[in-house]
C-alpha cells in the first residue's frame, strides 16, 4: 500500500449524479452472468426441451394423453406447448427458485449486503433491482425453454398449422404469437412463485432454505391439487394457474382461466413481495 | 442549514444514548461520542464490546434500540443514504463478489456511488497497490488484498470521514506501516477518521482521541494524552549507590511507593519532589544515571479500564456500573 499516493481529499459531496435503478438492474444483472448457479438454471431450461425431443425421436410412444402430445410428431410447434405441461411440475418452479431464493439471502451470507447498503444507493432502489432481475432471469429461461422446443422441434417435424384445443386449425403465423403468449401467460404464476422464493430469501437470509422451502411449497401445492377430497381448493392453488394458457389454444380464446390465474397470482406475488419489501427496508444487516 | 445539506459546523459523527439490544444482552448501552472534524478517533474494546454494533448503526445498517447518530448533523436513519454522503469505510472485513475482478467490485461500487467515482478507481487502485491483480477474481484474494480493496472501495468515494474496522487485519508487518502511512497522510490533508482497531500501538501512533468501550459501555472518551497524562507520577531512578539513594528517597518528603530492585529504584511523586529528591542526591555525592518519568502505556489503560469494568459485577460491584469519564480517570 503506497501511503506516498494518497489521494488528495475532496469536499464529499455527492448530492448529484446518484444512480438510479436501471444502473443498480445492469449490475445485478451483470452478477447473475458472473456466477455459475444462472447457467444451471438456463442450461436446464436449454436441456429439457432437447431431452424430450431426443426422446420422442428415439421411441415411437407419446404423451398422447396431455393437450397436444397427440400432434406432437404432427408439427414442431406442439413442442414448446407440451414441455410447458410437463415443467410446470419441477422444472420451472426449481428455475425461478434458484434464483430468486439466492438473490438477497446470498449477499447477506456473503456479506455484501453491506457493502452495497452503504453506498449511495437507497435501500428500496436494490430491492427493485434485484426483482427486476430476478424476473428477467426467469422470463429469460422461459423464452429459452420454448424458443428451443420451438426452433428444433419445428426442424425436425416442420412447422405445420397447429390443431386448437377445440378441433380447429391455427395457422402457422398465428400459432407462433399464441405459442409467446402462451408463454407470457405462463410466466404469471412462475413470477407469483419466483415472488414467494424472493421473500424466503429476504426473510431467512438462506439460500438452500429458500430454494427448498418454495420447492416444498410448490409440490405441496401440487399435492393438494389430486386429493380429491380438497377439489375446492383446486383453483386457489397456484400450482393450477400453470395451465390457464390453455385458454388461448380454442377458437374462440378462453380468456377466463388467463383472468383467474392472474388475480389468483398477484394474491400470492404482492403480499410476498410486499412483505419482503418491508424486511428488506427495516432488517438490520449485521453480516 | 438546508435540509438537504450537512451543517458545516456539525460533527463528523454524534452519537448520543445509542442503545441496541439482541435479546436479553445489551450490546451497546447509551453510548455517546463525538468525533469532530479533523479527529483521528480511536475506538478501542475487547471483542464482544459494541465496537462493531455501534459503526452499523452509524453507517444505518443497524437501527438502535434508542438514541441517534448523525454524520454531519444527518442521521441516516430518517435521511438515508444521504446521510452517508462524504463517508466512507468497512465494519468488519471489507466484503466483495468473490466472482468478479477487483476492478469490477470497484466498477461495481462506484456504480453505486454514482457522480465521478469511476474516475478515482484507478488512482484507488494504485494506492493500495492492488493495480496488478486488479483482473483477477476477488475470490483468489488474499486477506490483506481484501482489506486494500476495502480501502480502495471507500476511498471511491471521496469521503471526509473515513470509518475504518480493524483495517490492519491480514496485513503483513509492511503492510500495517503503509496502511498508517497512508491513514496518517489521509488525516493530514483534513480527513476526519474513525479507526477501530485491537492495536494499541497504531492507535497510539495514529490518534489523538479515544474512546474505550467495554461491555457495550462507554468507559472513557477524550484526549488520549489527557488519558496517558493520569498514569504520570511514577519515576524510575538508577544511581550509583541505589542502597543509599534508597535510604535517601525513603526519607523525603513526598517521595511514595519507593521499590528497590536489581534494576533500580522506583517511586511515586510530584514533579517538585522529584526534583527536591534529585538534588539531595546530589548533595550526598551520588550520582543520577537515569531519573525517568514513567506513564503506563495505551494497553495497560486500556485493560486497566475494561477489565475494572468486566470484574466489577463478579466482586460484587454494581452489575452495571457507570461509564468512567474524562474528569473521573484524571483524579
Amino acid at each position: 500500500m503506497s501511503a506516498v499516493t494518497a489521494p488528495r481529499i475532496g469536499r464529499g459531496r455527492r448530492a448529484a449524479g446518484r444512480p438510479g435503478v436501471g444502473t443498480v438492474y445492469c449490475w445485478e444483472l451483470r452478477k447473475l452472468r458472473a456466477q455459475k448457479r444462472t447457467y444451471l438454471g438456463l442450461g436446464a431450461a436449454m436441456l429439457v426441451p432437447l431431452i424430450f425431443i431426443v426422446a420422442l425421436v428415439s421411441s415411437s410412444g407419446g404423451p398422447d394423453e396431455v393437450p397436444f402430445g397427440r400432434f406432437v410428431r404432427e408439427t414442431g410447434l406442439a413442442i414448446p406447448l407440451v414441455g410447458l405441461l410437463f415443467s410446470s411440475i419441477w422444472l420451472f418452479p426449481l428455475i425461478a427458485s434458484l434464483v430468486a431464493g439466492d438473490i438477497v439471502a446470498s449477499e447477506d451470507n456473503h456479506g455484501t449486503l453491506k457493502t452495497i447498503l452503504t453506498r449511495s444507493t437507497e435501500r428500496w432502489q436494490i430491492f427493485v433491482a434485484k426483482l427486476l432481475a430476478t424476473l428477467t432471469y426467469t422470463f429469460a429461461a422461459l423464452a429459452l425453454f420454448v424458443g428451443i422446443g420451438l426452433v428444433i422441434g419445428g426442424l425436425i417435424w416442420g412447422f405445420d398449422p397447429l390443431p386448437s384445443l377445440t378441433g380447429t386449425t391455427i395457422p402457422t403465423g398465428r400459432a407462433i404469437l399464441l405459442i409467446g403468449a402462451a408463454a407470457l401467460a405462463y410466466s404469471v404464476p412462475l413470477m407469483a412463485i419466483g415472488s414467494i422464493a424472493f421473500l424466503l430469501s429476504t426473510i431467512t437470509h438462506n439460500s438452500a432454505g429458500a430454494v427448498v422451502g418454495t420447492l416444498i411449497l410448490s409440490f405441496t401445492m401440487q399435492l393438494l391439487a389430486v386429493i380429491s377430497g380438497l377439489d375446492f381448493m383446486r383453483p386457489y392453488l397456484l400450482s393450477e394457474q400453470f395451465d390457464s394458457w390453455q385458454g388461448l389454444l380454442r377458437e374462440p380464446t378462453d380468456w377466463a382461466p388467463i383472468g383467474h390465474a392472474a388475480w389468483l397470482s398477484a394474491c400470492y406475488a404482492v403480499p410476498a413481495l410486499g412483505w419482503a419489501f418491508v424486511a428488506f427496508l427495516r432488517r438490520d444487516v449485521a453480516g | 442549514m438546508s435540509a438537504g445539506r450537512a451543517a458545516d459546523g456539525e460533527p463528523a459523527i454524534q452519537a448520543r444514548g445509542l442503545v441496541k439490544r439482541y435479546g436479553r444482552i445489551t450490546a451497546v448501552d447509551h453510548v455517546d461520542l463525538t468525533v469532530s472534524r479533523g479527529d483521528v478517533y480511536g475506538y478501542l474494546g475487547p471483542n464482544g464490546a459494541g465496537k462493531t454494533t455501534t459503526l452499523r448503526m452509524a453507517l444505518g445498517l443497524i437501527t438502535p434500540d434508542a438514541g441517534t447518530v448523525k454524520l454531519f448533523g444527518r442521521d441516516p436513519l430518517s435521511e438515508g443514504v444521504s446521510a452517508l454522503d462524504g463517508v466512507a469505510g468497512f465494519v468488519e472485513a471489507p466484503r466483495f463478489y468473490p466472482y468478479l475482478t477487483g476492478r469490477a467490485n470497484l466498477e461495481l461500487v462506484a456504480a453505486l456511488d454514482g457522480g465521478d467515482a469511476a474516475g478515482r478507481i484507478d488512482g484507488a487502485l494504485d494506492t493500495v497497490e492492488l493495480a496488478d491483480r486488479a483482473r483477477d477474481k476477488v475470490g483468489g484474494y488474499s486477506h490483506g488484498m481484501r482489506q486494500r480493496l476495502g480501502f480502495a472501495g471507500a476511498l471511491l468515494r471521496d469521503p471526509r470521514l473515513l470509518i475504518l474496522d480493524e483495517p490492519a487485519t491480514g496485513l503483513d508487518p509492511g503492510g500495517m506501516r503503509d496502511m498508517r502511512r497512508l491513514i496518517r497522510r489521509l488525516a493530514d490533508q483534513g480527513m476526519t477518521v474513525l479507526l477501530s482497531s485491537h492495536l494499541m500501538g497504531e492507535v497510539e501512533e495514529l490518534c489523538d482521541r479515544v474512546v474505550i468501550i467495554s461491555s457495550g459501555r462507554v468507559r472513557y472518551e477524550g484526549a488520549l494524552a489527557d488519558l496517558i497524562a493520569t498514569t504520570s507520577g511514577r519515576y524510575e531512578l538508577r544511581t550509583t549507590d541505589d542502597d543509599r539513594a534508597a535510604a535517601i528517597a525513603r526519607a523525603q518528603r513526598g517521595i511514595e511507593d519507593t521499590t528497590h530492585d536489581a534494576r533500580g529504584l522506583s517511586f511515586t511523586a510530584e514533579e517538585p519532589a522529584a526534583a527536591a529528591l534529585s538534588i539531595a542526591l546530589g548533595e550526598a555525592g551520588i550520582g543520577i544515571a537515569a531519573l525517568v518519568p514513567r506513564t503506563a502505556t495505551l494497553e495497560e489503560l486500556f485493560f486497566r479500564l475494561t477489565e475494572e469494568a468486566a470484574v466489577a459485577p463478579a466482586s460484587g460491584g454494581d452489575p452495571d456500573p457507570a461509564p468512567i469519564v474524562e474528569q473521573e480517570v484524571r483524579a
